[in-house]
């Protein structure tokens, strides 16, 4: 097969795939009898309209990128980590435990501590797959799966026989003090005298997960450990000989994994719900794959979709607040990215491939 | 605890193990075929809503079935698609599958029932009945056996004696046939297959076919026999739990009832003791929820007995020129 000029791969096959998957999702929206177009407009106008759609957006793809950033670094060591979800409600569990064990004075110090505690347990939840992965040849794939129906058991068992306060019946912790609650980006846009996004949960996590990209990006292609990765990811056998430990790189790019997952937790947990609720990551950890496949597995690639996903997040709400459509429509348009951006991949690209051979 | 709440508990097993079995099955020849289904839960949903759907509409709890198996074997053409056809990754499809039902049945419910994802309840023809077997009143009366025979084998539905039966088929068709040879040597050794002039592919898309036809009977269980209707998400993670009874099983046909009727049993025990109180200590229902996956993951982990998944799965095949 013809190899395709690496920017047809890295933006036209992604682009087409995306195009794909926004045609079916209009003949499904053309099915249950509504207007494709007008449900477009509902979604730019509700997520992108506004500062308080942009506020929404903006929040939901801090939680993508993290969990897209997570999905990326096991792909690079060519693992498939759907554990996200289960890594992140974990993370959830580090924040609580440590918003709610000090009386911090400032959020600039709990903030930190917070973060620490999000990646450990995330970064923990991963250990468990990834040592059983390297030591014992259990399929990653599914002992993460396997993890998020623990990580749900676990924190539903927490939430109501121990996190929960004494007389309140929610499954859920007890509020956060409100010396943790994080800046707002709309505050932070007032502080400089500009009015944006009010009443909007976007908060100054998203800087901290744009900091993850650059992170990210140092570590996977500027450090030797990066090397190691990609090496292992690229021909397992072909590292072992150059003396790459395999043990030593699972575990290790597990883990980042899954502290990136963990550290979803700042931004839903700390800075929007201020307490630890039930299922608190609400499918972002899946959302992930999503991100990541889209992305290319590239930070760059991973912001743009993980905005994508925050527009089609927010614009979902609002579709089901104007329109006829469910929320859930968001779900078969995340399906159908992950099917074309993953599974059937090679459907776009053979006969674009094909198209480039014949010039 | 006396014998009759025992038998309930073991009637109750056996009704929540039908779904897992036919799922289980499913996987088993999907992956013996070196096709790695995770899927299996959107499948099941997939056929769930349609089968609840179509009796719905119709009244007509066979029409359901066979609208449950098409929708089914719909999803897996698209798995067949992307890991047969253009050989993708079999994972990313799995997932990509289990979101689309997730997405797709609530979509088109909502707008087509409007009752927030329901369909609406099912009732006589529209439904699976129990089905008597003989003798079970006469028998009745010789004690121990008798009330077994009416309790736990007797007074299923269809379905259930069905997917009961397709463990020796199974076991027949894998291991006494031709066929059965093939498509194991297709999930071992796929180049030995070409080399005798069998196709591959052809045999794969012949064991997606019978997975998808399995979940959609798996789905169809679900909303018609053990419920009375589609309600969002019913499959809860049955196909997971599925996939875990196939890891259980080693991917073995008659160790598959064991492992799903084990799973069903733990299911009907957690029903009916929310909080297990064995004396000296209380077991959280939480405990008895996580323990398919927990099991899975000790024997993945190989602490008891050794996984041995057919050796050519979750590869496309890609003949040499």
């Amino acid at each position: 097969m013809t190899r395709l000029p690496r920017w047809a791969d890295l933006v036209l096959v992604p682009l087409i795939s995306l195009a794909l998957a926004f045609a079916i999702s209009a003949l499904v929206i053309l099915s249950i009898g509504q207007n494709p177009i007008e449900a477009l407009k509902v979604m730019v106008t509700g997520a992108l309209g506004s500062s308080y759609g942009w506020g929404y957006t903006l929040y939901y793809a801090t939680n993508f990128i993290f969990t897209g950033l997570a999905v990326a670094v096991a792909a690079h060591a060519g693992l498939f980590n759907i554990g996200a979800e289960g890594q992140a409600s974990l993370g959830g569990l580090g924040v609580a435990l440590v918003a709610l064990s000090l009386p911090w004075p400032h959020w600039g110090i709990a903030l930190p501590a917070a973060m620490i505690g999000a990646a450990l347990f995330g970064a923990l939840w991963a250990f468990i797959p990834a040592i059983l992965q390297a030591k014992r040849g259990s399929h990653i794939v599914i002992t993460t799966i396997m993890f998020n129906f623990l990580a749900a058991a676990l924190l539903n068992w927490l939430l109501v026989n121990v996190l929960r306060p004494v007389g309140s019946m929610d499954p859920a912790s007890a509020a956060f003090p409100a010396t943790t609650q994080l800046p707002h980006l709309t505050d932070m846009a007032a502080a400089v005298g500009i009015e944006w996004g009010r009443n909007t949960p976007a908060n100054i996590s998203f800087l901290i997960a744009l900091a993850a990209c650059g992170l990210v990006w140092l570590l996977i292609w500027r450090t030797p450990l990066g090397y190691e990765i990609r090496a292992f990811g690229r021909s397992e056998r072909a590292a072992l000989y150059a003396g790459i430990r395999p043990t030593r790189i699972i575990v290790i790019a597990m883990m980042i994994s899954g502290g990136l997952a963990g550290l979803m937790a700042i931004n839903n947990v700390m800075g929007e719900a201020g307490r630890l609720l039930l299922n608190s990551a609400e499918g972002a950890g899946f959302i992930g794959i999503a991100v990541a496949l889209m992305g290319r597995n590239h930070p760059v690639g991973i912001v743009l979709a993980a905005l994508l996903f925050g527009f089609l997040y927010q614009g979902g709400a609002e579709l089901a607040l104007w329109t006829a459509i469910p929320r859930e429509l968001i779900v078969v348009i995340q399906a159908l990215v992950i099917l074309l951006t993953g599974a059937l991949d090679n459907m776009v690209r053979m006969p674009l491939a094909r198209l480039f051979g014949a010039r | 605890m006396d014998y009759a709440t025992i038998l309930q508990i073991l009637d109750s097993a056996v009704r929540l193990m039908t779904p897992l079995l036919l799922a289980c099955l499913a996987g088993l020849y999907s992956e013996r075929a070196g096709v790695f289904d995770i899927g299996l839960e959107g499948k099941m949903l997939m056929a769930a809503f349609s089968a609840a759907a179509t009796a719905a509409v119709t009244g007509s709890v066979w029409l359901g079935l066979v609208a449950g198996i098409l929708a089914a074997v719909g999803m897996s053409l698209i798995h067949g698609l992307a890991a047969i056809t253009f050989r993708g990754n079999q994972l990313i499809s799995g997932v990509a599958i289990n979101f689309l039902a997730s997405g797709l049945t609530v979509l088109l419910g909502q707008s087509w029932f409007a009752l927030g994802g329901r369909t609406p309840s099912l009732e006589g023809a529209a439904r699976f009945g129990s089905i008597t077997l003989p003798g079970a009143e006469t028998l009745r009366s010789i004690p121990v056996l008798g009330p077994f025979y009416a309790e736990v084998v007797s007074g299923h539905t269809a379905l259930v004696y069905v997917a009961a039966l397709l463990v020796p088929g199974t076991w027949w068709l894998l291991y006494r046939t031709r066929f059965g040879l093939r498509l194991r040597a297709v999930g071992e050794n796929p180049a030995s297959v070409d080399t005798a002039g069998v196709s591959v592919p052809r045999l794969r898309w012949a064991a997606v076919a019978i997975c998808g036809m399995l979940t959609g009977l798996a789905g169809a269980y679900l909303a018609t026999g053990l419920s009375a209707g589609f309600v969002k998400e019913m499959t809860a993670g049955r196909g997971y739990i599925a996939l875990a009874a196939l890891i259980f099983a080693n991917w073995r046909p008659w160790r598959a009832l064991g492992a799903t009727f084990l799973f069903g049993l733990m299911e009907a025990v957690a029903n009916r003791y929310p909080e297990l109180d064995m004396g000296f200590v209380t077991i959280p229902s939480m405990v008895m929820s996580a323990l398919p996956y927990l099991l899975t993951v000790i024997i993945l982990a190989g602490f008891i007995g050794r996984a041995t998944p057919p050796r050519a799965g979750g590869e496309p095949y890609v003949k040499e020129r």
